[in-house]
């Protein structure tokens, strides 16, 4: 059996492997991939995103909880900061999903955002793929809502869900930047404490402002929730399927969105790729280092050094 | 720039012991030694363990006990690796055991016992030396 | 504590001698960079009257017996009555403990401690999946009344006080002891003792645990009304900072999270309408004992003093026994080698000096091979042995408090007082300890300061002897206790012939009692006692509380 066979069939060392192989970049794992591609697009991605310790994991873990009992197979990711200063990370999402190990219809994969080179969007798209491949009804992102490269992988999702708890006045404001147009529903978390109904207001005040993307389309609906204790998951993913349901309620919307997706995601891999191979490349052969010298000792501009080596690289890319 | 496999280690509390203090210790440790820490949490049964180990496709899985059942604990992981063809995954322990309980666990197949005392970096490094990232 | 022109005079005096030392030092250099106790507090080369000149006798330190009772919460202290010593034991079946009690009662041990095993502790009995291998491995196993007749068989339990460390299914020992008492014609009223019923130590530092806060805290109010009205001489809470302590926190962070989850349970109490001065003289506490001596001695004391204060200012008691911080010490389990074993009993017999010198009611001192299996009878003799010789052979019981007074010890005393206040003052900002314990707070505080105290053993800036200096090769050996493989299985037949033995129907009934009053409002204590009577074992009670309350999981922050 090919290892693309294997994770068809649902092998789950050949599933757990070939995550781990994407992540390492092994260039092997890129043609399984291409395998796999015809059996991917039938699973429901939802992306869940938001601040550390707004109870993502805890969320996600009860969401999984409810499509067992719906008997869908789920998947899960879940993406946890790498640190910077040693490259290590502990990944803990998984203590709070642990509960669904034993379960064969759950696969929880606990990735590191790694870092360098934006490597991360590309690892984490393939390996929803891989999932996708092996079957799962439903594959679960978790983020860290931080960063540009956590919005892009959102951004891939079905359904992206925003995760916020009261009290966070400023950080809604922050929200703006980014992460706000991405939202398809927003749960407030841990909703029995203070400040709910005014982080509640904060953000419709903000939806509401924004009215013009929302005509004629899917407004962002604001729910609350105590994950811990179970309550306001079932109203979640009610509103998970209407919005699947919204997207699919017209197929020019729906070819938009995938001709979108498409077309992101084909320039995202063109540019990881082209980035990671030439960059891989000019350090094996020290160019690299053999610019950053010259740079450093001020005898060639970086516009300069950068211009010589994209010039020379790309030549040859087209011979 | 094709970086060099990552380290992937689960950490995990096996059995009923809630002490946890050495496996967040070590937890750390790992991360600043940069490997990619996978933590399962606490009274988790060798069937959890095992079954964690194999979705993250670990190459090490710490066990840490300080309760006294590690004789039957640590031994069973080893154990359903093996029924699960997934024995090219290493097994170590941590914490505290009566020193004729040694020889046994590594009979046993537990690869390396590390007992109250030792120095951080002592065990990050023997990670590096004696963990080759699977390929 | 000393006249103005006097300070004025030591203040010119102190600053010579400062001159004079660096001088010395400018051409010795000190030994270390860097001074500083085992919670990384730094320490000055020198303290004077001019570091305790903010005291007042009085109001801050005061006379033994008297608020607020720093020096000591009875007038006469060892002078009256040594503090109890009590070994925590435990180990195998209960007919193996039964035998260890009755030998450290022979050898002049005054009260009696019970360690159980892990299912014990977490509501589970030998037979469940969850226990295998566990059994009777760091403590004794119980699964019903039976066991807990034969663990007591022939124990004067009504003049020797018992404590048990037992805390999610503390209300079902419990009542396992009184129910065991009163079959033995001993009158709820007259027993005494102590269950640490402590579950916010749990959720922050042990992480023994079944349901959530919120239930967790309703069983423990349950006891302590029951306690209050039916068990008089019983201490229902051991509030206790020492597995806070064990999961690496420094001193101070015991201190304050051990008094704000103290002020967290008489909230609790006083929710349920109870008088503050009805149960809280019946609050104990439970400290660690490490190895920095000086500063564990001021912990001690100024658990003392802060406690009077909370009870008295914040809580408004009126009965003094009220604001006694009375508590129970152990010796750091943490502070023990695996290496050079032997070298446990001078660790243990320092520690042990300074939980006498800070005034302990009761005392558990480590056998020196606990750090590698349970004590050996040998080694368990040993530590009880150190604390007679501290008693009866040191002299330092002689006289109350000796170190009130000392310079250091009194500023350190008010230093660890302020700074767990405002621990204290965080907490109550957030909400309180539940709350703050929701938010990790305190486990995340205490995960810091273990890395931290780890990495500076491993850059060797502390010195651990025979870890990190004074290395040796060869090990003398000790010898370590065997529990018996076949135990587990003994034990679940044992339990099985029980529960085909009792009369199920009316076992069931009570457990469907017991469900009933969980989802209401009464006090779960009576069908508990009736459970346990009727041989429900230790899990059915606690599965009727897992399906009720549901079960808490463990949050997983590092």
């Amino acid at each position: 059996m090919s290892i693309a066979d294997k994770i068809i069939a649902g092998e789950i060392r050949a599933v757990a492997r070939l995550i781990r192989d994407i992540d390492d970049m092994v260039p092997e794992a890129r043609e399984v991939l291409k395998d796999l591609y015809p059996f991917t697009g039938r699973a429901y991605i939802v992306g869940i995103t938001g601040a550390p310790g707004v109870g993502k994991s805890t969320l996600v873990d009860q969401m999984v909880t409810h499509l067992r009992k719906a008997e869908k197979t789920v998947g899960v990711l879940a993406v946890d900061p790498t640190s910077p200063f040693s490259g290590g990370a502990i990944l803990g999402d998984r203590v709070r999903m642990q509960r669904h190990s034993m379960d064969e219809g759950v696969f929880i994969r606990s990735m590191a955002t790694r870092g360098y080179f934006g490597g991360l969007t590309q690892s984490t798209k393939s390996a929803i793929d891989v999932l996708d491949a092996m079957g799962k009804d439903y594959i679960l992102v978790e983020t860290v809502g931080v960063g540009q490269d956590e919005i892009d992988i959102v951004r891939s999702a079905d359904t992206t869900l925003i995760v916020l708890i009261p009290g966070m006045g400023d950080d809604i404001q922050a929200l703006k930047a980014g992460i706000l147009e991405v939202g398809d529903i927003f749960v407030i978390n841990k909703a029995d404490r203070e400040g709910a109904d005014r982080t509640i207001s904060d953000l419709r005040l903000m939806i509401e402002m924004d009215e013009k993307r929302y005509e004629n389309g899917w407004k962002p609906p604001i729910l609350t929730a105590q994950a811990v204790f179970d309550k306001g998951i079932r109203e979640i993913l009610d509103e998970v399927e209407k919005h699947a349901t919204y997207l699919r309620s017209s197929t020019e919307r729906q070819s938009g969105i995938k001709y979108e997706k498409v077309r992101n995601e084909l320039a995202e891999m063109i540019k990881d790729k082209v980035v990671h191979d030439i960059l891989s490349d000019l350090i094996q052969s020290g160019e690299f280092e053999e610019a950053v010298q010259l740079v450093l000792q001020r005898k060639l501009d970086p516009y300069t050094a950068c211009d010589n080596i994209i010039s020379k690289r790309l030549k040859r890319g087209t011979k | 720039m094709n970086q060099k496999r990552k380290i992937r280690v689960l950490v995990a509390k096996p059995g009923l012991d809630g002490h946890d203090r050495g496996a967040r210790i070590i937890a750390r440790a790992y991360r600043d030694g940069g490997f990619e820490v996978v933590y399962s949490g606490l009274h988790q049964t060798p069937e959890e363990i095992v079954q964690a180990a194999i979705q993250e496709d670990v190459d090490m899985i710490g066990l840490s006990s300080l309760a006294g059942a590690h004789m039957y604990l640590f031994p069973r992981v080893v154990e359903l690796l093996k029924e699960k063809g997934a024995d090219d995954i290493m097994v170590c322990g941590g914490g505290i055991f009566p020193e004729e309980d040694i020889p046994q666990l590594k009979k046993a197949g537990i690869k390396e016992i590390f007992t109250p005392g030792t120095p951080l970096a002592e065990a990050v490094k023997w990670v590096k030396e004696n963990v080759e990232p699977r390929t | 504590m000393f006249a103005k022109e006097t300070l004025q005079r030591i203040e010119a005096d102190n600053k010579k001698w400062q001159e004079l030392f660096q001088e010395s030092v400018s051409k010795a250099p000190e030994r270390l960079e860097r001074f500083s106790t085992v919670s990384d507090r730094l320490v000055k080369n020198l303290y004077t009257p001019l570091d305790t000149k903010d005291l007042d006798y009085a109001q801050d330190i005061g006379f033994p017996g008297q608020y607020p009772y720093t020096r000591g919460v009875q007038p006469s202290m060892y002078r009256g009555r040594l503090w109890t010593m009590r070994m925590f034991a435990g180990l195998g079946s209960a007919r193996d403990t039964n035998r260890r009690f009755h030998l450290l009662v022979n050898e002049g041990q005054t009260g009696l401690s019970v360690a159980f095993d892990m299912p014990t502790l977490m509501g589970y009995d030998t037979d469940s999946p969850k226990s295998r291998g566990e059994c009777g491995r760091c403590g004794v196993a119980i699964d019903t009344l039976k066991d807990m007749e034969i663990l007591f068989e022939g124990l004067p339990i009504e003049r020797i006080t018992t404590s048990m460390t037992i805390n999610p299914p503390a209300a079902v020992l419990w009542a396992m002891y009184i129910v065991m008492a009163e079959k033995r014609g001993i009158s709820r009223r007259v027993i005494g003792g102590t269950i640490q019923n402590d579950m916010l130590k749990e959720f922050i530092a042990q992480k023994t645990f079944m349901c959530p806060p919120k239930p967790s805290m309703r069983i423990i109010a349950d006891t302590v009304e029951f306690g209050t009205k039916e068990v008089p001489r019983w201490n229902p809470i051991s509030i206790s900072g020492y597995h806070i302590r064990e999961a690496g926190s420094t001193a101070v962070q015991e201190l304050a999270f051990t008094l704000a989850d103290g002020i967290a349970y008489v909230e609790a109490a006083l929710e349920r309408g109870l008088d503050v001065d009805s149960f809280a003289p019946r609050l104990s506490f439970f400290f660690n004992s490490h190895l920095d001596f000086f500063e564990e001695i001021a912990k001690f004391r100024a658990a003392k003093r802060m406690w009077a204060r909370i009870m008295k200012e914040r809580f408004q008691a009126k009965d003094q026994r009220s604001m006694w911080l009375r508590f129970h010490t152990q010796t750091a389990g943490c502070s023990l080698t695996a290496q050079q074993p032997y070298n446990n009993v001078i660790r243990t017999a320092l520690e042990a000096l300074a939980a006498v010198l800070g005034g302990t009611q009761s005392l558990h001192t480590n056998s020196l091979d606990e750090v590698l299996a349970l004590p050996t009878e040998e080694a368990a003799t040993i530590a009880l042995r150190t604390q007679q010789i501290i008693a009866e052979e040191s002299g330092v019981a002689h006289t109350i408090d000796p170190l009130g007074g000392s310079f250091y010890v009194e500023r350190l005393t008010k230093d660890m007082e302020e700074e767990a206040f405002e621990y204290i003052r965080k907490i109550d900002e957030m909400g309180g300890m539940v709350a703050a314990i929701e938010k990790n707070y305190p486990q995340m505080e205490i995960a810091d300061a273990a890395y931290n105290y780890q990495k500076q053993i491993d850059s060797r800036e502390k010195t651990v002897v025979g870890v990190n200096k004074y290395i040796t090769e060869e090990e003398l050996p000790v010898e370590t206790l065997q529990i018996e493989a076949e135990l587990e299985e003994k034990q679940i037949q044992w339990t099985n012939q029980l529960k085909n033995s009792r009369d199920s129907r009316k076992t069931k009934e009570a457990l469907e009692k017991l469900g009933e009053a969980a989802q209401g409002d009464d006090n779960l204590m009576y069908p508990i006692l009736k459970a346990v009577k009727e041989y429900a074992t230790e899990q059915e009670i606690c599965d009727v509380f897992r399906d009720v309350f549901g079960i808490y999981r463990d949050p997983g922050v590092y």
